[in-house]
């Protein structure tokens, strides 16, 4: 048994932490939260030259062809690093649709403009609140036309495309739903950033005005293709909440070995140690279903569903857990704009949604296990 | 990343598989499986009897317990052919459960501080079954605070003296020797006056009183000593060394990553996949799946946990840190996970007789034994000080009592 990533994997997380601890200190995150960007191009620049963004893009299409392994490696360091950039959007989301429903044409187009960073894409699914279905996709396509809107939009009002989720028809089933590709500079499409509880990234609304847009996959396959791009980025964000889960709990360690109060390192008081052994726990068990995701998804094994879901539910789970008890272990420190506490607990909860909910993940979990049960 | 055997690994397999095959005790294969958390018994066997034969049968075929060496009742297995001992072993591991002790804490610290010719002598046989050991380190007023053990071992020429008492010893009724760890000099540091002994259980003077738990069963025992005498050479370690001694007895525990633990959480998917609610199957109420999500996802997390360590066994490297989770959860999930499957049961959980209870009463058994797992082998708090003082690197507890004199400090309570 080999559960573990390789040397060669691990000295590519070694590397993307020098490289974003560098480039991406918390005075890039904050620089973004001000407002002064939208996001941190420099860093995005500097992502592409190290490879990064296409790192499981194949060689045919611009990536270095690397893998899923080595994608999941970088995602903790950028979790870890909170990089203010449309990383999740256009390499989890975007670039995996492609890859699992483009056609060449589509492919040759935007993923080595991807990998490059000249492309920023994203994935436009939800419209107001709610869980992924496709009862809740009103956005109307007729003959190739979208009408409708879209909101939230992770990173919509900096995406030069979007996979828009649309309905073409009503009869109830998963096949009224069908995926689109839409260059967002197309006349009728309107992008509108909206303002959510972790400015370090974007967040819009796109309304579409009878905007031409051209399929993306097999028009009857939308749902299903839809499904498998959510759980491979639940999989990648996983690892991204596994290293806001470490970096928070470093932190909140860190702090109570620092801070003197009652004339002893506060970190000596077992109210103290027990709240960070328990961030420790949360953090272990989402490390360790993520590593179980990261070998579903790289050997797109039948397991990958249940794996993913598990793996979003854990690394959900351990992020907000451990980003809300570092605030506790700061005390009143932890609740100024100054320190870098609720840069982590807005992060954590702006993941923990951002793919659909924990209570969704949850039913999808059961779900999964209860169909192979049944198999 | 791969779950797939080296060769040498798939060869040592493949020859475990076959012996096993050929040799398991099958015909109780179904009543194993079946087995409650911490109670197995056998309808038409003696479950002892059962236990013995097998490890004894396992023992004439060097099986039975592989990562020894040779001389000592082992075949010298690496620590991942050990695992993959364990794993292929299965369900038939569970009749292991009267030697665990013996050979997962006792047989180590033999082997580690021993005379050579104690450890030709004893180890064999506690390899094969045909001994069972104890550990006696528990004590009325040192849990935890295992340091805090008044049993006192008094120099009478070439032997010691013990006066005293233990308690929480598993299997002690099974005993046929022991460690024990004794008090030498009370009037240092308490750290610092222990030493540690092995004996025969049945030396005069030793008494053996089993406790009735808190859920009716007896696995655990008080045992008393009076005026019990114990050669010198049956001495572990230097006087006064017995703390260090102890660590390494835990140490070894530690080191051992079994099959996994019993978290309670297949048993409840199973339970619940078979339960129908008023409102149709409990399966498909989101009130239920969300409980099911949160345990599910922690018992795969444990899962993985141990193929990460066993991965860093493979390599020949010591696992990390992350093995220390697996008691913490597991322990406080069981609890969880039986009440849960009781309130399932509205008000007929309250019936636990194999007739008349819900899947025979497993989890009404398992309810009340689950309180005892967040308590043994060091409580549900010492393992979070472990956690942080070890693995986050916080600082030791501040401990009022460290450079007392032993019998300058004050006690009360058990």
């Amino acid at each position: 048994m080999n559960f573990d990533f390789s040397d060669d994997q691990k000295q590519l997380r070694d590397e993307a932490r020098r490289f974003l601890t560098e480039k991406c200190p918390p005075k890039a995150v904050r620089a973004v939260i001000d407002g002064k960007e939208p996001y941190d191009r420099e860093l995005w620049k500097g992502l592409a030259d190290m490879g990064f963004l296409g790192v499981a893009i194949p060689e045919t299409y611009g990536g270095s062809g690397a893998g899923h392994l080595e994608l999941c490696v970088i995602a903790e360091e950028m979790g870890r690093a909170l990089a203010p950039v449309p990383f999740s959007s256009t390499v989890y989301l975007a670039a995996e649709a492609l890859l699992l429903a483009g056609s060449d044409a589509q492919k040759q187009k935007w993923l080595p403009a991807i990998a490059q960073g000249h492309a920023v894409g994203t994935l436009a699914l939800f419209e107001g609140a709610g869980n992924p279905s496709p009862k809740a996709i009103k956005l109307a396509a007729s003959n190739g036309v979208l009408n409708g809107t879209k909101k939230p939009v992770a990173d919509g009002a900096i995406a030069d495309f979007a996979i828009v989720a649309a309905r073409t028809a009503s009869t109830g089933r998963d096949s009224d739903i069908a995926l689109f590709l839409v260059d967002l500079t197309s006349e009728g499409v309107e992008a509108k950033a909206l303002t959510s509880i972790d400015p370090s990234r974007n967040q819009a609304e796109i309304s579409f005005t009878n905007v031409k847009a051209e399929p993306l996959g097999a028009a009857n396959e939308g749902w299903s293709i839809l499904s498998q791009v959510l759980d491979r980025a639940a999989v990648l964000v996983g690892f991204e909440q596994v290293g806001g889960s470490d970096r928070a709990l470093e932190m909140g360690r860190d702090y109570a070995l620092d801070r003197i109060a009652f004339g002893r390192q506060i970190g000596s008081f077992q109210a103290v140690k027990h709240m960070l052994a328990d961030m420790y726990v949360s953090a272990t068990l989402a490390r360790s279903n993520c590593y179980y995701g990261a070998w579903a998804l790289s050997t797109n094994a039948a397991e990958l569903p249940e794996a993913a879901a598990a793996a979003r539910i854990s690394a959900t789970q351990a992020f907000q857990h451990c980003s809300k008890n570092n605030i506790q272990v700061h005390g009143g420190m932890g609740f100024t704009w100054e320190f870098d506490c609720h840069l982590y607990y807005r992060r954590s909860n702006a993941l923990a949604v951002g793919l659909g909910s924990l209570s969704y993940w949850e039913d999808q979990l059961i779900e999964r296990m209860r169909q192979k049960n049944a198999a | 990343m791969n779950f797939d055997d080296t060769p040498q690994e798939a060869e040592f397999r493949a020859k475990a598989r076959e012996w096993i095959a050929a040799n398991a005790p099958r015909e109780y294969e179904d009543e194993l499986k079946k087995a409650a958390l911490g109670r197995i018994q056998l309808k038409h066997a003696n479950i002892l009897e059962v236990a013995k034969a097998w490890q004894k049968k396992k023992a004439d075929a060097g099986w039975a317990v592989p990562h020894w060496p040779k001389e000592y009742g082992g075949r010298g297995a690496s620590p991942i052919e050990r695992v993959i001992w364990q794993q292929e072993e299965g369900v038939f591991g569970k009749l292991g459960a009267l030697f665990i002790i013996g050979q997962g804490m006792c047989g180590p610290t033999m082997m580690a501080f021993a005379q050579e010719e104690h450890k030709l002598r004893y180890l064999p046989p506690l390899a094969s079954g045909e001994n069972v050991w104890c550990q006696l380190f528990s004590e009325p007023a040192g849990g935890s605070d295992v340091a805090g053990l008044r049993t006192r071992a008094e120099k009478d020429g070439n032997d010691w003296v013990i006066n005293g008492q233990k308690i929480w010893t598993s299997g002690a009724h099974h005993s046929d020797y022991g460690i024990l760890i004794t008090r030498t000099d009370p009037t240092v540091p308490k750290h610092k006056g222990l030493t540690m002994f092995f004996l025969d259980m049945k030396s005069p003077g030793v008494e053996v009183k089993p406790i009735k738990q808190a859920n009716g069963q007896a696995e655990f025992n008080e045992v008393y000593f009076t005026d019990v005498r114990i050669p010198d050479h049956q001495r572990l370690g230097a006087v006064g060394d017995g703390w260090n001694v102890s660590l390494t007895t835990l140490m070894n525990e530690r080191m051992a990553i079994g099959a996994g633990v019993a978290t309670g959480f297949p048993e409840l998917f199973d339970f619940v996949s078979n339960l129908t609610l008023d409102d149709g199957p409990a399966i498909d109420n989101p009130a239920v799946r969300s409980k099911l999500a949160n345990w599910a996802v922690r018992a795969s997390g444990l899962r993985y946990t141990s193929f990460r360590s066993i991965s860093a066994l493979s390599k020949g490297e010591r696992p990390g840190p992350e093995n220390s989770i697996g008691k913490l959860v597991a322990g406080a999930m069981t609890q969880e996970v039986a009440t849960y499957a009781l309130d399932l049961q509205g008000a007929a959980g309250v019936l636990n007789s194999p007739e008349d209870a819900e899947v025979a009463g497993k989890f009404q058994a398992m309810l009340l034994r689950s309180p005892a797992t967040r308590v043994e082998g060091g409580t549900d708090e010492i393992l979070r000080n472990i956690i942080a003082e070890r693995v986050l690197g916080l600082p030791g507890d501040i401990r009022v009592d460290k450079d007392v004199p032993f019998n300058k400090i004050p006690t009360k309570g058990r």
